[in-house]
């Protein structure tokens, strides 16, 4: 059954994101930082009148830090709001999700993120959970 | 208290709207406990509202229902056709008088003996309520969708920060003034209305508080108990929904901390306790929750009554219960149906008691946690989450980042270089010694791991030091700026930024730019503070030994011209006030402050001032304000105090530095000039023989505000302590009490035994004499 999903670019590698996940895709101003807190988080940033806490997405999927990655997909996570940073965005297309191929073993946090595979023009693209990217949350426990 | 009312009448009138579909399920199955339990509920929450509200006869009927439905839950009564007709004649009648409430209009109280009498046990009266034409009136306050007011909360957010970003980009380039005008018009609307839609939303927890000091004083009172009432953290702001939910387990607690918490003054006494019970309610913000404490120091929790009690009503048998953890133990406080005193009193309730309590705080979300000492006293904390709240605080700087701290932890804020202030460092640790008081230093800069900017100490930028209290103990906290004073909606952050344990919330100030409130509890833990009370009992007995023993005391110029003193501890604090707020009123100086009515006490001429300075004494239970020229400083009192000598508003004198100061009596200036109540308790002086009414005219004022309470009629059960009769009245036939005659003439006849009628003095120490003998004997 195909599905809507938002294709993005992380670390340079192409990722399908499920879009009941995705309220909206912004462009983040200026970053609060917050001290002690875990890498993954870059800080905290003002959309209107609501603060959303900025995830480096890089970080968490266990890579380098990203760089100045600005465009950010707003995901709501058990009540807060999350700003994911991406490098950039593809595409918004229906896709049909479909589960890894059998002994495809993902790294680091891909793992837990990873939910299964989108086909876009013969090319396999990782659907990601964006909750399980969130620092702190049940999911990545 | 007006609002007070309006809720009780709305939610009164809602609870009745969805009752009355239980009701006709009740009136058709008078078997089914689950109605029994909604109608029993109702009939009890009103009856407990009401005796906040001082609406008698709500009370009556509703506690009379509350009886007879009490006996049906415990199978004494049948619920019977008759029972039914008569409770929902009783709630039918609540129903009317609140409507007449809200209307202002009076309900002839005729008909309510026979409702309630229609209750008692074979009564086959049929009760009706009276005529039903009370008209309702239009009501004042709507209920709206939470929903509703957070988008209007968060579209007002918006419009200020649209229009900061339209002030910058305007003020950017060449502005005329005409639009420069309309924009500080616009700003200064915003801003109001910001402050409107925030209070839709928000209210202080005052709301919850300001009706307990009446309360606990009503609920001792008629338990014959003393209770003293300490209330902090009142201006904490909260979201208006957490504030119902938690308005009737704070009074359940509250009642239930008097009624089987603190006990009654002799046994207080006979374990050692002072007589006056003492009850804290606080209201702090700690992390992501409020959290609201009672504590009192009564007997606390005793578990094993509990499950004597618990055994007894059956389900688990005692051996059972005996076997469960002591957390346990306590948590069975929580079980239904269970009162843990054995006679239930007019003042807390019959089971409808702690598992209400707890439910409706799990229902937002919160929890109820016991902290119980048997035999010193029992903490509850009402733990709930925090959705928004408003806090007043203080915005400081740290390298290049700004952070919010509760202005309600901060005691003080210091420079670094201040004369009082010391810094050491003990092994690797700093330390700050402020006046004389010593404690941990944490730098919020090192703390977070926040960079300096370049040349940061360099220039000889000197730090501040806030000094917070934490529950433990105190630490100064070291931070580069002070930047402003800020009222700021605090909204819960994320856990990715919550699980740092540093910070409280998070905040979207005008500049746009979200900031993060620091949790000083959060701090000093992080930062392994250590403030066991050893070390605390060692600081402080530093700071002991550094004072010169003895009592503090303020050194004023009194406006006679006198230099003179008062204990500290008697000044709540010295204000100035402006001329026109002192008025002669009511036969004496008067002071209007804060919205209440203080007695103002002078030595020298008040009248003329356009400004006066006032001390404000404060005891237990009264305020008394005394004018004086100015406060010069605080000094230790000696021991070698010569005493005045007759009694009047100077103690003593006491030489200081040289120069002779004298010490106003504070109990003679609360003795003369503290506005007296009529207590219940005072003795009862009853007027006889008074035909030509002078007596009730004249002489009645002067016993009240002597303590008397006086009546020229006896209640049915009243002895009077003394009567006070004119010489030539005839002698009563209750001769039990003494009598105190007065005579028209000043010289008295040789062995008469009166008193002259303006004979103040005479009079009162007559009746002093005779009071006092009584109970002396």
């Amino acid at each position: 059954m195909a599905h809507l999903y938002l294709i993005a670019q992380i670390a340079g590698r192409a990722v399908a994101i499920d879009s009941d996940q995705v309220e909206s895709v912004v462009d983040i101003g200026e970053v609060t930082a917050v001290p002690r807190a875990s890498a993954h988080v870059r800080g905290l940033a003002a959309l209107r009148s609501r603060v959303v806490t900025v995830v480096d997405t890089q970080s968490a999927l266990g890579l380098e830090a990203g760089g100045g990655a600005k465009r950010a997909v707003i995901t709501r996570v058990e009540g807060h709001h999350y700003a994911l940073l991406v490098d950039s965005l593809d595409d918004v297309a229906p896709f049909e999700l479909l589960p890894l191929a059998g002994g495809v073993a993902l790294d680091s946090a891909w793992r837990s993120a990873g939910r299964g595979i989108v086909e876009r023009e013969g090319e396999p693209i990782l659907a990601i959970d964006l909750a399980s990217l969130v620092p702190g949350s049940n999911a990545l426990q | 208290m007006d609002d007070l009312l309006q809720e009780f009448i709305a939610e009164t009138r809602e609870t009745l709207e969805a009752l009355s579909g239980e009701i006709v399920a009740w009136e058709a199955h008078p078997e089914d406990g689950a109605r029994l339990d909604a109608i029993f509920r109702f009939v009890h929450t009103v009856k407990g509202s009401c005796g906040f509200l001082d609406l008698p006869r709500l009370e009556r009927l509703a506690h009379a229902a509350e009886d007879v439905l009490a006996q049906v839950r415990s199978g004494e009564r049948e619920p019977d056709r008759g029972l039914v007709n008569a409770v929902l004649a009783v709630v039918d009648r609540i129903g009317e008088l609140v409507e007449a409430i809200d209307a202002g209009n009076s309900v002839p109280d005729s008909g309510e003996e026979l409702l309630i009498a229609a209750l008692a046990q074979g009564s086959d009266q049929v009760a009706t309520a009276g005529p039903a034409n009370v008209q309702r009136a239009p009501s004042r306050s709507v209920r709206l969708n939470v929903d509703l007011l957070d988008r209007m909360m968060s579209g007002m957010s918006e419009m200020v920060l649209a229009r900061n970003e339209l002030a910058r980009r305007l003020r950017s380039g060449d502005i005329d003034p005409t639009v420069e005008a309309a924009l500080e018009r616009l700003s200064l609307t915003v801003g109001e209305m910001r402050d409107t839609v925030t209070r839709t939303r928000m209210q202080k927890i005052d709301a919850l508080f300001s009706a307990l000091p009446r309360m606990v004083r009503d609920t001792a009172a008629g338990l014959g108990k003393s209770v003293s009432l300490h209330i902090e953290g009142s201006d904490v702001e909260l979201d208006r929904e957490m504030i119902e939910v938690m308005r009737d387990p704070l009074v359940h607690i509250v009642r239930n901390s008097i009624d089987h918490g603190i006990e009654e003054p002799a046994m207080r006494r006979a374990v050692g306790k002072r007589e006056n019970g003492r009850l804290s309610v606080a209201a702090r913000q700690s992390g992501n929750q409020i959290i609201v404490e009672i504590a009192d120091d009564g007997r606390g929790i005793d578990t094993d009554k509990l499950i004597r009690k618990l055994a007894a009503t059956g389900g688990r048998s005692e051996r059972e219960l005996m076997a469960l953890s002591p957390r346990a133990k306590l948590d069975l406080v929580f079980q239904p149906g269970l009162s843990s005193k054995d006679e239930v009193s007019e003042v807390s309730g019959r089971g409808v008691g702690m598992d209400v309590v707890r439910a409706s705080i799990e229902q937002i979300g919160g929890r109820v946690e016991l902290d119980n000492a048997p035999g010193k006293g029992l903490r509850i904390a009402i733990h709930v989450p925090l959705t928004l709240s408003i806090i007043s605080a203080i915005v400081v700087g740290s390298g290049r980042q700004r952070f919010a701290i509760p202005r309600q932890s901060i005691e003080e804020i210091v420079t670094e270089r201040g004369e009082a202030i010391r810094i050491d460092v003990l092994g690797g640790t700093r330390v700050a010694t402020v006046r004389e008081r010593r404690m941990p230093l944490l730098d919020l800069a090192d703390l977070l791991g926040i960079e300096r900017e370049p040349g940061f100490g360099e220039q000889g930028g000197s730090q501040m030091l806030a000094i917070v209290s934490v529950s433990e103990g105190s630490y100064a906290l070291a931070v580069d700026t002070v930047l402003d004073n800020e009222e700021l909606v605090i909204k819960p952050a994320s856990p990715a930024v919550m699980t740092t344990g540093l910070y409280a919330g998070q905040t979207l100030p005008d500049s746009g730019l979200p900031m993060l409130l620091l949790d000083c509890a959060g701090m000093a833990s992080v930062a392994g503070l250590n403030f066991n009370r050893d070390a605390g009992q060692g600081f402080d007995e530093a700071e002991e030994a550094a004072e010169a023993p003895g009592v503090p005391a303020l050194l004023f110029n009194d406006l006679d011209g006198m230099r003179r003193a008062v204990p500290l501890a008697a000044v709540d604090r010295v204000e100035q006030v402006s001329g026109d707020q002192v008025r002669f009123a009511a036969g004496r100086f008067r002071l209007a402050i804060d919205g209440r009515i203080l007695p103002l006490a002078a030595q020298g001429e008040i009248e003329g001032r356009h400004k006066l300075n006032v001390l404000r004494l404060k005891d237990d239970m009264t305020e008394v304000s005394y004018a004086i020229d100015e406060a010069l400083d605080i000094i230790i009192l000696p021991h070698d105090i010569a005493p005045a000598r007759e009694p009047g508003p100077v103690a003593g004198v006491m030489l200081i530095d040289g120069e002779q100061v004298e010490l106003l009596d504070v109990l003679w200036v609360f003795d003369e000039h503290a506005d007296r109540e009529v207590e219940d308790e005072a003795p009862l002086c009853l007027i006889s023989g008074d035909q030509d009414g002078w007596m009730a005219s004249f002489v009645r004022p002067l016993l009240e505000s002597a303590g008397y309470r006086v009546t020229a009629q006896l209640a049915a059960g009243e002895t009077p302590a003394v009567v006070l009769s004119s010489e030539d009245a005839p002698t009563l036939p209750d001769a039990s009490a003494p009598v105190v005659r007065l005579r028209r003439r000043r010289a008295a006849k040789a062995g008469e035994d009166s008193v002259y009628r303006y004979d103040r003095a005479g009079l009162l120490s007559a009746l002093e004499a005779w009071v006092a003998g009584k109970a002396g004997r």
